[in-house]
């Protein structure tokens, strides 16, 4: 698989993205169906949906109900994909997918859009910081959190076939192009985008993009920094963080989503316990969501390069 | 209804009480009110509604049950076990380290537990999704679902009531458990759900309220249910909290009671008269 990052951004919205995947997953597989709760229009499976009324099902504004409804499809032989915004995907029916759906080995895939800052317009109230920690405690769950549109289609034509709760994480507008067309990720296995010395980076979905531009400009301050798609947030490549944080002595980890209970925690966990050395985070501090585009938004909550870049040289100080 | 056929289904209710006190005795207490007020709608379910297989409990094309009031499981599983889904002996694990049956109904763990539930309001979204499923798949059988009324509090029950409606199920046979209790007290003093027929028209099911501990009433509402069509059903069982043990009955904060060797044997001998009387 190639990687052809290079800055620019991918031509396509994931929002279409989301949609033509889902309606090709399920227009080749007869037992495999997709729920939504009034949110089609967002996510690219409104016209297709409508084409398809037994394959596509709208629950209306319900999501407690959608997710119970997904198990009782499972029930049924089912293999459910289900999504709404990243908040009413996880704390809204975080019961339900919790027990209908995890503690009774119901499958089912949940997609959240909109996470964290990518939320913009919508606010505090649609802005999912903790979707990632609530996942996490949910056992034998599986957490992406999307770096491109290629990781999307990818990830999610296997998340459909995986057992247990799948939660896929990802915005609606456009990502940096990271992965050529085609490519298969396999989930549970984090990619190095970028190799390096001093320093790595272990990030995910939106800060990807971020974590590379940090590395660009640390190189040309002669300092070499790897950068890790950590697109499976569980299970976390733990051999890989070993490997990594091993090699250059120090860890930075970026992500969109509260500093607790994520990314973060999971690789301290790690580097904890096979290989312990200095980090730190470059993630929300603990607190709410707000309104503000996304540039606005990541600086507010200090998502950015700039951030990431000051975290690495604060960390590479800590060396021994 | 043929006076031997009804006095075989009361027989039954009666045998599904004496296994579920069996097995709450056992462990020295449980969920005895809500367990002894479906007694009746179980026998009629199993011994007469249901197409089922004890020897295949997964059979694809088998009539489901969701008991969505999941502390019920020890009458599901008294009723189970005198079907042959598993040995009787074994309701004497109940909620033993280890056992088949907890005290909250789990479809990975009992044979014959089609939907795991136990927060209350999610079996009724499980019971829409499945008739769902079932229907399109093509198969021709029915999902029968039972709602506690207080567990009616809970919105989900609502919300799946307005889906299966609008996805017009009527594959699917929703029965309210309306036994005028729950664990703090009387539902009309705790949080008072008014008329459930009403309401149920009003969210589009087909709907009849019944005498819950009628089983000749239960087997007539069912039976119109198997014709199908495009509304759900909605049968109102009115019942008694501990219905058919009478200090339970008598005992207003009967949710949960403790059952020792006393109680069972005292209850356990009114059981058995009353069985001898209907099997004379």
């Amino acid at each position: 698989m190639k990687i052809v990052y290079n800055g620019e951004m991918d031509s396509r919205l994931c929002k279409e993205v989301i949609g033509a995947t889902i309606a090709e997953i399920v227009d080749n597989d007869p037992n495999t169906i997709y729920l939504d709760a009034d949110l089609m229009s967002c996510d690219g499976t409104l016209k297709w949906g409508k084409a398809n009324p037994t394959r596509a099902i709208d629950c209306g504004i319900a999501e407690a109900n959608m997710a119970g409804v997904a198990a009782g499809l499972c029930v049924a032989g089912f293999r459910p994909i289900m999504h709404t915004f990243g908040p009413f995907a996880s704390r809204r029916c975080y019961d339900q997918i919790f027990l209908s759906g995890g503690y009774a080995k119901n499958d089912i895939t949940v997609i959240g859009t909109d996470p964290g800052v990518t939320a913009t317009m919508n606010g505090g109230t649609h802005m999912p910081f903790e979707d990632v920690a609530l996942y996490n405690v949910l056992p034998h769950s599986t957490i992406i959190d999307v770096s491109d549109p290629n990781c999307l289609i990818s990830v999610l034509k296997q998340c459909v076939y995986r057992p247990g709760i799948k939660y896929i994480r990802v915005g609606r507008k456009k990502l940096a192009k990271i992965y050529e067309d085609g490519a298969e990720l396999e989930i549970g296995k984090a990619v190095t985008l970028r190799e390096g010395t001093d320093a790595v980076v272990f990030a995910a979905g939106i800060m990807l993009h971020e974590a590379m531009k940090a590395a660009a400009s640390l190189e040309k301050q002669g300092i070499s920094v790897a950068v890790v798609d950590c697109f499976t947030i569980k299970p976390i490549d733990a051999d890989a963080v070993a490997e990594w944080a091993g090699k250059t002595g120090a860890v930075v980890v970026a992500e969109n989503a509260n500093r607790h209970g994520g990314l973060y925690d999971t690789i301290l966990e790690v580097l904890g316990e096979r290989c312990p050395v200095p980090a730190a985070c470059v993630a929300v501090e603990d607190e709410f969501g707000e309104v503000g585009t996304q540039d606005y938004l990541q600086e507010r909550f200090g998502l950015t390069a700039q951030h990431i870049e000051e975290q690495l040289k604060a960390v590479i100080a800590r060396k021994k | 209804m043929e006076l031997k056929e009804k006095k075989a289904l009361q027989a039954f209710a009666v045998r599904i009480r004496m296994a579920a006190l069996e097995a709450i005795h056992s462990i020295g207490s449980g969920h005895i009110g809500g367990a002894m007020s479906i007694a009746d709608v179980l026998a009629v379910l199993y011994g007469r509604e249901m197409k089922y297989r004890p020897e295949d409990p997964k059979w694809a094309d088998r009539d489901k049950l969701v008991v969505s009031k999941g502390h019920a499981g020890p009458s599901v599983y008294g009723t189970l076990a005198l079907k042959g889904f598993f040995p009787y002996e074994e309701l004497k694990t109940l909620n033993k380290g280890g056992t088949r049956l907890p005290s909250h109904c789990d479809r990975n763990k009992t044979p014959g537990i089609d939907v795991t539930t136990g927060s209350l309001g999610q079996g009724a979204s499980q019971a829409a999704g499945l008739a769902l499923g079932d229907k399109l798949k093509g198969r021709k059988n029915r999902v029968f679902l039972i709602v506690g009324d207080g567990e009616s509090n809970e919105g989900q029950c609502w919300e799946s009531f307005m889906f299966a409606s609008a996805k017009q199920l009527g594959n699917l046979v929703v029965m309210i458990d309306w036994n005028k209790r729950q664990l703090d007290g009387y539902t009309d003093e705790v949080l008072p759900m008014g008329d459930f027929v009403a309401k149920m028209k009003a969210f589009g099911f087909d709907t009849v309220k019944v005498d819950g501990s009628d089983v000749e009433a239960i087997a007539k509402a069912l039976e119109a249910t198997r014709k199908g069509g495009v509304k759900p059903y909605a049968i109102i069982l009115d019942t008694v909290k501990g219905h058919g043990i009478a200090d339970v009955e008598n005992t207003e904060m009967n949710h949960s009671m403790p059952v020792n060797d006393e109680k069972y044997n005292k209850w356990m001998g009114e059981l058995k008269a009353e069985l001898a009387a209907l099997e004379e």
